[in-house]
């Protein structure tokens, strides 16, 4: 790896966009180095990305608690939680840093959970036999966040970042075949404008609002990610889209998003549903003999602490078969009475108080007295732009970080690992790697007056125009939802070749609606939230699509990714290592053209390749 | 349940604004306040107006930026809430809501409900950190920290920088914002080195940005939605204190060398 000696690198300008755990430690980081630094975030402050909603906590292979954990005991956890569709190499390199990260976020402040004697606190988390995750209360993600922010915050008071809030990019942009800047629009004035720079960072986060109920922030969305996706940045595995066990049932069609109840709740709760179809009866009512503990049961080893997508799974399984409970019957207990009676109520209280408030606020049920409901629903996005070893997508120039790329959690992500990968990329990957490719390559300046930049400012204001010119009779929100309904009833928990064949059919028409009928008040040249809104629904119309397709072709089923054609005799997962072990990479080739996959093989020298097996 | 809503329509910072009455009919009491201006919004729209501006993001109740002033009260009646995370149960049927923005001239309003809360930003990157560059850092148990004193730090560090201190303030004051901060950090043994630097540097940033000063009414603990304890503007102020006699100690110190 080549380096950039130290008195040159404020002479190199980088564009990061996003400051949630990934894209703050990586604008903070290498401000820190001397790069010359913009970040770029759409919401007031770059305090407020959605990694600061993460609640459970951030995985490290430290062993405190001396229960036989390594380096490559978290990355083969990694690997197999990724029903073994994650590259081992990067796996790997997070491991190692991951112990790192709690060091790094120990100096900063962040205020992790102690035992009296003063040392870090440890807890479980699904997929994994050790206790490995450091947490601070309910509220890890907003702590490691405001760690980073501040640091980042440090940066952009010395003068090193420069950061642009309300700021929101809306293309990439490409000289001579390599990422040199952004377009972006200013959501307070409308001003549409470019920035140069000799490298671009995405860390824009996921793309599970595609599915209009998430468990995502209302302005997460997959504009930037698609955006240099068509302008050739691979897009990886998009069908791996995980859905969290524990979220709080919907309860109505006003329903604008979906909250989760942390899966460290799952060390103290006991999942359970009426053993008898249909049963209607309050869940006190219920003897203990007439509940059935269907975790338990099927996974005696792993119990309530399955993986996320064999939690979910589960409790669609049992739904389906008429068992679930709550309005339209799809929930399931998630109960403390157990842990309340063997613990107390104030032990109970201290390690999910937060949580147990949040729930009572919004379904206005005491969780102390009666047991939770919960249902999964769509929360992280495994699949994402592709990019090698150092984090470089197909694009020279162009680097995906965090939730954005696709490279370290395969098919599932376990939990508690989120946070460790925004944080590993933007800490101890990218200020690294980074300076190996300013180092060997040839960057001749390039002005944000050229054409490469006129050409893209024209072709955005020229969307605007479109959108809000249209003064059609649906707003964009009503199209999102059809979209969503759509892609969760044929790409969501279960999918199979009828269903997606549909979908792929119906989502042009949609997109084709949606242009044509879309209502979008107000002008472009003012804070106009419809406009940010429509824009970004435009880009998850055509993104569905490829989260379809991708799912169709991959004849397999893998962690997140089942398909009903390919289950065992007991509705496990089945793999088919022997076509699918690799990472299906799309190209897109132009608009009405169809994308083309390309693959790129998945070799396991340490893991050894099995069935998952949590029984 | 059917509401009258009294919202403060303002097209921007520049023209002046007015309050809006908005018949709210057919509400879900199971919808959050946010989603009920969801409901109103796409009416609006539909009907050929503009829908109401405001700022929400996670909807969760942590990220910070919802929060509006309803009647009266930031985020609104119920305690320990945000506004994202109130539902419209506590409101009666044929209730008449009054919706404004935090009123603050550090926030100035940008559209309806949207206020521009950058000051708190620049506050923070007056010394609300830690210096630690990354990669220095020793290993996490080389500095032990008592449990009372990690889950003090936690409470303190719970603030979600939404504002509502400031909004509910006669004096427009960000002191609790300000000593959140400040007693978060300075509670730590990682934060003791800055610990005398960070609290004046914050507070004369405060006080550049025109927040006002406290006065004791403790409005600001009063509708916190992460109930930060009032107290961390006593530790404020004790950490600005010894950092003046710190200050006049050293360079007492300087002229005696």
């Amino acid at each position: 790896m080549k380096l950039v000696n130290p008195a040159n690198k404020r002479k190199f300008s980088l564009i990061v966009v996003g400051s949630g755990l990934a894209g703050a430690s990586a604008s903070a980081s290498l401000a820190e180095l001397g790069y010359d630094v913009r970040c770029f975030c759409y919401q007031d402050s770059p305090r407020r990305a959605h990694s600061i909603a993460a609640q459970g906590g951030i995985n490290a292979a430290k062993n405190y608690p001396n229960d036989g954990d390594s380096v490559f005991r978290l990355f083969y956890d990694t690997v197999k939680g990724g029903d073994f569709r994650a590259r081992e190499s990067n796996v790997y390199r997070l491991a190692e840093v991951s112990a790192n990260i709690i060091d790094q976020c120990v100096a900063q402040g962040v205020p992790f959970a102690r035992e009296y004697s003063g040392y870090l606190a440890n807890r479980s988390f699904g997929g994994a036999q050790v206790s490995r995750t450091f947490y601070a209360r309910g509220q890890t993600g907003q702590q490691l966040l405001l760690g980073a922010y501040q640091a980042l915050a440090r940066q952009i008071a010395a003068g090193k970042v420069t950061m642009f809030s309300r700021t929101e990019m809306l293309d990439l942009v490409l000289v001579d075949g390599r990422a040199r800047g952004i377009v972006t629009r200013d959501l307070v004035s409308g001003k549409v404008e470019s920035h140069a720079a000799d490298a671009v960072i995405l860390a824009t986060g996921g793309y599970g609002n595609v599915f209009f109920l998430s468990t995502n922030a209302k302005g997460c969305n997959v504009t930037a990610t698609w955006r240099a996706h068509k302008l050739g940045a691979g897009f990886a595995n998009p069908c791996f889209t995980q859905i969290h066990p524990t979220c709080i049932p919907v309860s109505g069609d006003h329903q604008s998003k979906l909250t989760l109840m942390s899966e460290s709740l799952r060390n103290d709760g006991r999942v359970w549903v009426p053993a008898k179809a249909g049963d209607g009866r309050k869940p006190g009512a219920i003897p203990e003999g007439e509940r059935d503990y269907y975790l338990e049961r099927r996974y005696p080893t792993f119990g309530n602490l399955v993986p996320r997508d064999v939690a979910s799974r589960a409790a669609k399984a049992v739904c389906d078969d008429g068992h679930g409970v709550g309005p339209g019957a799809r929930g399931v207990y998630l109960d403390f009475a157990d842990a309340i009676q063997r613990l107390g109520e104030d032990v109970i209280r201290e390690r999910y108080g937060n949580l147990f408030d949040m729930y009572e606020r919004i379904t206005d049920e005491n969780p102390y007295k009666v047991p939770m409901r919960i249902y999964p629903a769509v929360h992280y996005a495994m699949g994402g732009l592709w990019v090698d070893y150092n984090l470089m997508s197909t694009i020279p120039g162009l680097f995906v970080l965090g939730e954005a790329n696709f490279s370290d959690h395969g098919a599932n992500r376990l939990g508690a690992s989120a946070l460790m990968q925004g944080l590993a990329d933007g800490y101890f990957v990218i200020p690294y790697t980074i300076g190996n490719y300013l180092a060997s390559t040839k960057l001749p300046k390039v002005e944000r007056e050229g054409q490469d930049f006129k050409r893209s400012e024209t072709e955005a204001g020229e969307r605007t125009r479109r959108l809000v010119g249209n003064k059609g009779k649906r707003t964009a929100t009503s199209f999102h939802r059809e979209l969503g309904k759509l892609l969760w009833e044929n790409c969501g928990m279960a999918r199979n070749a009828t269903g997606l064949k549909a979908a792929i059919e119906r989502i042009p028409q949609l997109r084709e609606e949606f242009w044509r009928q879309v209502l979008v008040p107000g002008s472009g040249s003012e804070l106009n939230q419809s406009l940010e809104y429509a824009g970004r629904v435009a880009d998850f119309m055509e993104f569905g699509e490829l989260l379809c397709r991708d799912a169709l072709e991959r004849k397999e089923s893998c962690g997140c990714h089942f398909r009903e054609e390919f289950q065992t005799e007991e509705g496990e997962a089945k793999r088919n290592d022997a076509d699918f072990a690799h990472v299906a990479v799309w190209e897109h080739r132009g608009e009405g053209k169809e994308p083309v996959r390309h693959q790129e093989p998945l070799t396991f020298e340490n893991v050894h390749l099995a069935q998952r097996s949590y029984k | 349940m059917n509401l009258i809503l009294m919202v403060w329509r303002q097209a921007g910072p520049a023209v002046a604004g007015r309050l809006q009455r908005i018949e709210a009919k057919e509400i879900s009491p199971d919808m959050s306040f946010l989603e009920m201006l969801d409901v109103v919004n796409e009416r609006l729209t539909l009907a050929g107006e503009r829908p109401i501006a405001f700022d929400h993001d996670c909807r969760e109740g942590i990220c910070g930026s919802c929060g509006v002033v309803i009647n009266g009260v930031p985020h609104g009646p119920r305690p320990g809430t945000t506004t994202c995370q109130l539902h419209m149960r506590q409101f009666r049927d044929g209730q008449t809501i009054v919706i404004e923005p935090y009123r603050a001239k550090p926030f100035p309003v940008l559209r309806d409900l949207i206020v521009d809360r950058s000051a708190l930003d620049r506050i923070i990157a007056a010394g609300g950190y830690i210096s630690a560059s990354t990669g220095s850092a020793p290993d996490g148990n080389a500095m032990l920290v008592a449990k009372p004193k990690a889950d003090a730090a936690m409470d303190a560090a719970a603030c979600i920088g939404c504002g509502a201190c400031v909004a509910a303030c006669p004096n427009a004051s960000a002191v609790l914002f300000v000593g959140a901060k400040i007693s978060h950090l300075g509670l730590l043994p990682q934060g003791q080195p800055e610990r005398w630097t960070r609290a004046l540097d914050m507070v004369a940033a405060m006080d550049k940005e025109g927040f006002g000063p406290c006065t004791n009414v403790t409005e600001c603990a009063a509708v916190c939605p992460k109930e930060i304890d009032i107290n961390v503007i006593a530790r404020m102020n004790r950490d600005r204190i010894g950092a003046i006699f710190l200050v006049a100690r050293r360079s007492l110190q300087a002229d005696t060398v």
